[in-house]
């Protein structure tokens, strides 16, 4: 009965009621939008820059990420390799030979970032055979290279055409090949597509000295949550001179773009939220004051306070749950569109993107997470209305207040 | 022993820079299955006598004894209870909750006691019919004139099985027939239930069905006789 009390009383004033539901409802709608996209984002900007560059962590030579240099490289036996990838939630794990050279074309010469990778395992991370455009893809025993779009356009060259490689190996060694183009792939970025080659590894390894080393290993795991615990796995399987690195510490501007944004959207959804709450404050204030009278013969007649504030709580749930619900049950079909059919962002935008070697889609979540937290800021605010009606009522002199 | 004994009864409000002398050394018992009208002009204390009766107020001296429990020492949580099984309440503006049916105003006192759903709901219709609103148990007092809304009110009064009926001008914003009508059956239930009724009241439409009229002036009793009441018109 108490129930059905509140609910008949928020619809009193239907008008009333709808406004502050609606207020409710377009703002869930606005704000799960909001986050599902920055949430989306975040995780879509790390995936891919795990997927691209660094796995969401992985193995290198204790100095190599500060120096960069083939003399910090490592190797990985066979054995521990297996057992990495045996680790729990570790899905991929591809080993790199990562160095700088000059590549010459005839009559130009360029410095290119030179890779080395497994052909098939790189393909499982990178996805690197579908952006291939012309030509062939690699394997093991291939004794060709894959060239970027953009820097096969520098050098005006093609598919068969030699290309000379010359730059520094291992401990000082000379490093030098004349290693024909199989394919031109167009990788997702400026900076890459105009200065990056890939070969098959053993050919890589012959030629900068390298024989079995590599000079990272980078892992992917299935979900990033589980983060800590591969990286605790892992270290377990590291040797003298090798260590392990997280995503966020390989990309640091990529994890402080993250919480800038993250925190500028949370303020922006406070903001949001503040507002929301006022309108529900204000409509709980007229729901109280224009009721005292009511509120002061119940009373009279035997109604303890307790019970009419419990009456007052369900309703300011009721006013403020009602647009919760509808607008999370709204925000629902729009989120699983949108993660389902990503924005494709242009202009400035994808510029922007591309700064941070991040693909310029725009993606959503749908994490459980984005609806609950929504269903408790609203709560939140409910629980922080009630204060007026718990103050209102403790203070209300029945007596006074039915003589007016 | 009397229902209600009322000794010395005082209550000053300090509100304004004067204190207000609003009842003054009151003493009067009040006896079971009275029919009682308290008159006086506006600003007598009529109200303030009758909620303290009620519980709603505290005296500042004096005492009000009801079936042998001193209200003036209760606690305000337990004049809440107290209230609720003790007391029934009819307003001069019906006051009943606009969101419920007539059934459900007189069901919701029985709810705050704790009673259950079936007998509420028996209790409920059968009270409905005893103040003449068979008809009426599902309408919503927006439906009803002022008349039936006041007995409805009357209804919920009786719900708690109270032990006396404390009527604040309960006919004063009803017209002549309803009021009547409304007298009629209170003398019903008064003769019938053995219920007793305190009116306050300037009503003289009350006044002349009362049994016994109390008269204040300024706080203080200036009159308290035994009437014959006229017939009704």
């Amino acid at each position: 009965m108490y129930i059905s009390l509140s609910w008949r009383n928020i619809w009193r004033n239907k008008k009333r009621t709808i406004i502050v539901a609606s207020s409710v409802f377009f703002a869930v709608i606005l704000a799960a939008v909001m986050r599902s996209a920055q949430l989306g984002s975040y995780s879509y900007m790390i995936d891919s820059s795990a997927k691209l560059f660094t796995g969401y962590l992985q193995i290198q030579g204790e100095d190599y990420w500060e120096k960069r240099s083939l003399d910090e490289s490592i190797v990985i036996d066979k054995t521990t390799f297996d057992k990495l990838t045996k680790i729990p939630y570790v899905t991929h794990i591809t080993p790199r030979l990562e160095a700088f050279a000059l590549i010459s074309h005839e009559t130009t010469t360029k410095v290119s970032q030179v890779i080395g990778i497994e052909p098939i395992l790189e393909d499982k991370i990178t996805e690197v055979k579908e952006k291939l455009i012309k030509g062939t893809y690699l394997n093991n025993d291939s004794r060709g290279l894959l060239m970027g779009s953009g820097l096969a356009g520098m050098l005006k060259s093609d598919i068969g055409d030699s290309i000379v490689i010359y730059g520094q190996g291992y401990h000082g060694q000379i490093a030098a090949a004349i290693v024909p183009i199989s394919g031109i792939v167009k990788l997702p970025f400026k900076a890459m597509n105009n200065a990056m080659i890939l070969l098959p590894l053993p050919l890589a390894q012959e030629i900068f000295s390298c024989e079995d080393r590599i000079t990272s290993l980078p892992i992917l795991i299935d979900n990033i949550h589980h983060l800590e615990e591969v990286e605790e796995s892992v270290n377990q399987l590291l040797v003298e001179g090798q260590k392990s690195m997280l995503w966020n510490e390989m990309l640091p501007d990529l994890e402080q773009n993250i919480e800038v944004d993250n925190v500028s959207g949370i303020i922006m959804l406070a903001i949001l939220y503040i507002v929301i709450a006022f309108g529900v404050f204000g409509t709980v204030m007229m729901m109280v004051s224009e009721r005292a009278k009511e509120f002061a013969i119940l009373i009279s007649v035997g109604m303890r306070r307790r019970r009419l504030l419990l009456i007052l709580a369900i309703e300011t749930f009721m006013v403020s749950f009602v647009g919760v619900v509808i607008g999370i049950l709204g925000s629902m079909p729009i989120i699983f569109y949108l993660v389902h059919n990503p924005i494709n962002l242009s202009g400035e935008m994808a510029e922007l993107y591309d700064q941070l070697s991040i693909e310029p889609i725009l993606n959503f979540s749908a994490q459980p997470s984005i609806f609950i937290s929504q269903a408790l800021v609203v709560l939140i605010i409910a629980i922080v209305t009630i204060i007026y009606p718990l103050l209102f009522v403790r203070r209300l002199d029945p007596a006074k207040t039915i003589r007016g | 022993m009397a229902l209600i004994e009322i000794t010395n009864l005082d209550r000053i409000y300090n509100t304004s820079a004067v204190p207000v002398h609003a009842v003054r050394d009151v003493t009067c018992n009040i006896e079971k299955q009275e029919f009682m009208a308290v008159v006086g002009p506006s600003g007598s204390g009529k109200t303030t006598l009758l909620n303290i009766i009620g519980g709603l107020d505290k005296p500042t001296s004096g005492k009000v004894v009801i079936d042998g429990i001193d209200l003036s020492t209760m606690p305000q949580s337990k004049l809440v209870d107290y209230r609720l099984g003790h007391i029934g309440f009819v307003f001069q503006a019906y006051n009943l909750i606009p969101v419920f049916t007539a059934r459900e105003n007189v069901e919701f006192i029985m709810l705050l006691q704790g009673v259950n759903k079936k007998e509420r709901e028996n209790r409920a219709i059968d009270l409905l019919k005893q103040v003449g609103l068979s008809e009426r148990i599902n309408s919503r007092p927006a439906q009803l004139s002022g008349g039936e809304q006041q007995r409805v009110a009357v209804a919920r009064a009786l719900a708690s099985r109270p032990a006396f009926v404390l009527a604040d001008e309960p006919t004063a914003n009803l017209d002549t027939e309803s009021a009547e009508s409304l007298l009629d059956l209170m003398e019903e239930l008064n003769d019938k239930y053995v219920m007793t009724f305190i009116f306050s009241t300037h009503d003289a439409r009350v006044m002349r069905r009362a049994r016994r009229i109390v008269s204040l002036q300024d706080g203080k009793i200036v009159e308290d006789k035994v009437v014959t009441p006229e017939k009704k018109q």
